[in-house]
């Protein structure tokens, strides 16, 4: 009884969690992966990407909720979402041909475009903090929970309460179909292997005849895709400000960068390493200790190896160890 | 136009438009904006130092700056003797148990053969390391903090005079810049960029939570100045009351404009010095070396130069300037508030943007590109809304209106990112191009 509650606990403030965290940074990680692989840059303008599209959807949520349109259970801002995605590919695609093209077609050094990204930084930033304010959005309606703590008792007859929140199961099931759906296109389609053809071998893709101009496209389009449903899943889960979301750059870069640059699967990979490692080592352990330890043993403390606001150091510690013991990633990344 | 006269025309407009401020604000806030100018002038040229000199990339300057302010309040805060009797040698102690598990962990790492027993035998180390560390650690920080939680709670300072921190600002960010060089400067370009990203996010985050150190987001205040007089002390002289009646100015202003301008006499002596040791570096063999080195690296290698060493050392000189900017903003507003450095926007990406305005590898322009979006950015809070007030007008008043005039100052922002990428695409060499 005792290890079942221990369990219930584990999967409560550890497993769930982190999972809709992981597949939150996994989608992340995917648009920069993407485009460090394509377009051969570390795209720092990515965080304020997804703010950006969050931003639009939540102002679409907000149109629909006064029009008195909602999806029952399931929250508004989902209907939202493919507006905030069209909104935000209009965006990349413009951003592309004013800003980036001139440096492609200069074949500009990889750092130059970093830079550059860090001016479309400011812009993204500037503008959706024009747009919605600093401040914190909430903006997830529908049913909270699917199963609340007090069911779960009822129904187990365990002491430990379990809460399955209706965003964890929506993250979880969105990034299952978002990455499936990825995939098959990179695996299965014409344009998706002219994708991994060109972002294998640039000279031999130009030279068989693939039109770098559409390839290009084509990933912005896929990174606005990506970049929105991440930024509307986590802010479904947790809340939506730009500056969050401006941090979330830090672990979503770790990411990508600890599954290998430019490899999708190590992105998806490494978005779990993190969300789980940041999870891990900010739990306080001592609730499923107290379960499984007898008295005699149970230590002091709270157990909990490093405090909440050092989480982004935990990503950041395996993030340098992977540069420095694997440069590549755990999976075979590339590098400019 | 050769260069030289080009630079002084950008400081001769760059001096008229702080004019115009003067005379059409007030002579308080061209005061202040020029000093918040010469501050992130000096972090420029710590910038420049890395980025202009030697092409290394790194966006963590917040925690170098952060970890000067830390020195200043370290070095000239009065001593804490009831934390020291409760626990400060102990945290210290502590601290140096973590290093040497760390340095252990390191010497069996290259002392072992690769595989499975390394791994297993480091982690032990570190695992059994962390847990004896937090037992000595915690209990020590939570006696310090507890006492006199509302006024100190901290361990306090060595009580030395001011300049002494300014100095030793720059060897703590030094320092610390030595101990992420060592373990990150091998890595390319843009890995270099995320990795300082982080570590100073990590340092940042330190300076916030450990409230034993700098008494964390419960901030610092009073903080000492030197040698620059105090408002209220200055205001009680018979002397300046005479100058500020003569000159038909309230007392008050007058004094506030007197500490400026103090302010700004110092900031501008101590980047003066900067700049001439920076100059005088760069047209040295040394400053030769590092271009070749950043230009083409392989064949600076090929000759026979240590380019590893070389990026350590103006990595570490570069942090070191930034550290005595963070020690000098720290004295300018008597306050340590941990919290506002945690925003990379303003103070490492807009450094960055400075330096890529001014021109990137000259001095002078990196402190000119300081002056200039210094100016732009403190303006935006005064002018901002205004200007949006009178592109507003023809809307109707309503909520709309309300939030655009609201939010007028984040329109700082896209101007930032506009001014950076249009001189990145049509002037990448910047307003003072390197000879």
């Amino acid at each position: 009884m005792d290890f079942l509650n221990a369990l219930t606990a584990l999967f409560n403030y550890v497993i769930i969690p982190a999972t809709s965290y992981g597949s939150q940074l996994a989608l992340g990680a995917l648009g920069v992966t993407l485009i460090y692989g394509i377009l051969r840059f570390s795209n720092f303008a990515h965080g304020d990407t997804m703010a950006f599209g969050t931003a639009l959807t939540i102002l679409v949520t907000w149109l629909f909720q006064s029009w008195g349109i909602t999806f029952g259970p399931l929250p508004t801002a989902l209907l939202a979402l493919p507006f905030g995605i069209i909104g935000t590919a209009a965006l990349l695609l413009g951003t592309d041909r004013v800003v980036y093209r001139f440096y492609r077609k200069q074949k500009a050094a990889p750092v130059i475009l970093v830079i550059v990204s860090m001016g479309v930084m400011f812009i993204m930033n500037g503008l959706t903090r024009f747009i919605i304010g600093v401040s914190d959005q909430n903006f997830a309606d529908g049913k909270r929970f699917i199963i609340n703590a007090l069911q779960y008792r009822k129904m187990t007859g365990l002491q430990e309460g379990l809460a399955i929140r209706t965003t964890s199961v929506i993250t979880v099931v969105t990034a299952i179909i978002v990455v499936t759906l990825l995939f098959w296109f990179l695996n299965r389609t014409r344009t998706g292997k002219s994708m991994r053809a060109f972002s294998d071998n640039e000279d031999l893709a130009l030279l068989s005849g693939i039109n770098p101009e559409r390839v290009v496209t084509v990933t912005w389009l896929i990174v606005a895709a990506l970049a929105t449903i991440a930024g509307v899943l986590y802010g479904l889960d947790k809340s939506f400000s730009p500056f969050t979301y401006f941090q979330l750059l830090l672990p979503i870069f770790a990411s990508a960068v600890v599954g290998g640059l430019g490899n999708p699967l190590g992105a998806i990979a490494g978005g779990f390493v993190i969300a789980f490692s940041e999870v891990i080592f900010t739990y306080a352990w001592k609730k499923v200790l107290g379960y499984l330890l007898p008295a005699s043993l149970m230590p002091d403390g709270l157990v909990q190896l490093l405090g909440t606001d050092y989480k982004y150091a935990v990503s950041f510690t395996i993030l340098v160890i992977v540069l420095l013991f694997r440069p590549t990633g755990l999976f075979k990344g590339k590098s400019v | 136009m050769t260069p030289s006269i080009r630079a002084l025309v950008v400081f001769i407009g760059v001096g008229l438009v702080y004019l115009i401020v003067g005379f059409t604000q007030s002579w308080a806030l061209a005061v202040t904006i020029l000093n918040d100018g010469l501050i992130v002038a000096i972090m420029a040229l710590g910038v420049n130092m890395q980025w202009g000199y030697a092409g290394l990339f790194n966006v963590g300057v917040a925690g170098f700056f952060g970890l000067g302010g830390l020195a200043l309040v370290l070095i000239t805060n009065p001593p804490a003797p009831g934390a020291w009797a409760a626990g400060t040698p102990r945290i210290l102690g502590s601290l140096l148990f973590g290093a040497v598990v760390i340095w252990g962990a390191l010497r069996l790492y290259r002392a072992m053969e690769p595989g499975r027993k390394r791994a297993l035998s480091m982690g032990a180390l570190l695992l059994v390391g962390l847990i004896l560390f937090r037992m000595g650690y915690d209990p020590a920080v939570n006696s310090v903090e507890a006492v006199t939680p509302a006024s100190t709670g901290n361990i306090g300072g060595l009580g030395l005079p001011i300049p002494v921190s300014w100095l030793l600002g720059g060897v703590l960010a030094a320092g610390a810049a030595w101990a992420i060089a060592k373990t990150a400067l091998g890595l390319r370009s843009d890995y270099l960029a995320i990795a300082t990203l982080g570590i100073g996010q990590i340092v940042i985050a330190v300076l916030m939570n450990e409230d034993w150190l700098d008494r964390g987001v419960k901030n610092i205040i009073n903080i000492g100045r030197w040698p620059v007089p105090h408002e209220v002390n200055l205001q009680k002289q018979q002397w300046f009351i005479h100058l500020a009646q003569s000159w038909g100015i309230d007392v008050r202003t007058a004094s506030t404009v007197f500490v400026g301008i103090c302010f700004a006499v110092v900031f501008t002596c101590i980047l003066l010095v900067l700049l001439t040791l920076a100059e005088l570096s760069l047209k040295s063999p040394w400053g030769r070396m590092m271009r070749a080195i950043r230009d083409n690296e392989i064949a600076a290698e090929a000759m026979g130069k240590d380019v590893k060493r070389r990026h350590l050392q103006v990595f570490v000189l570069g942090s070191a300037v930034i550290g005595i900017a963070g020690a000098l903003y720290v004295m300018l507003h008597g306050l340590m508030a941990p919290q506002s450095y945690n925003d990379p926007l303003r103070y490492t990406f807009l450094i960055w943007a400075m330096v890529i305005l001014g021109g990137s590898g000259n001095n002078w322009g990196s402190v000119a590109g300081a002056l200039i979006v210094m100016l732009l950015w403190d303006e935006a809070e005064s002018v901002g809304p205004a200007i949006l007030g009178f592109l507003t007008s023809p809307l109707p008043a309503g909520l709309i209106k309300q939030h655009l005039i609201d939010n007028a100052v984040q329109m700082r922002l896209p101007v930032v990112g506009a001014v950076l990428l249009l001189v990145l695409r049509f002037s990448p060499k910047g307003l003072i191009p390197e000879k």
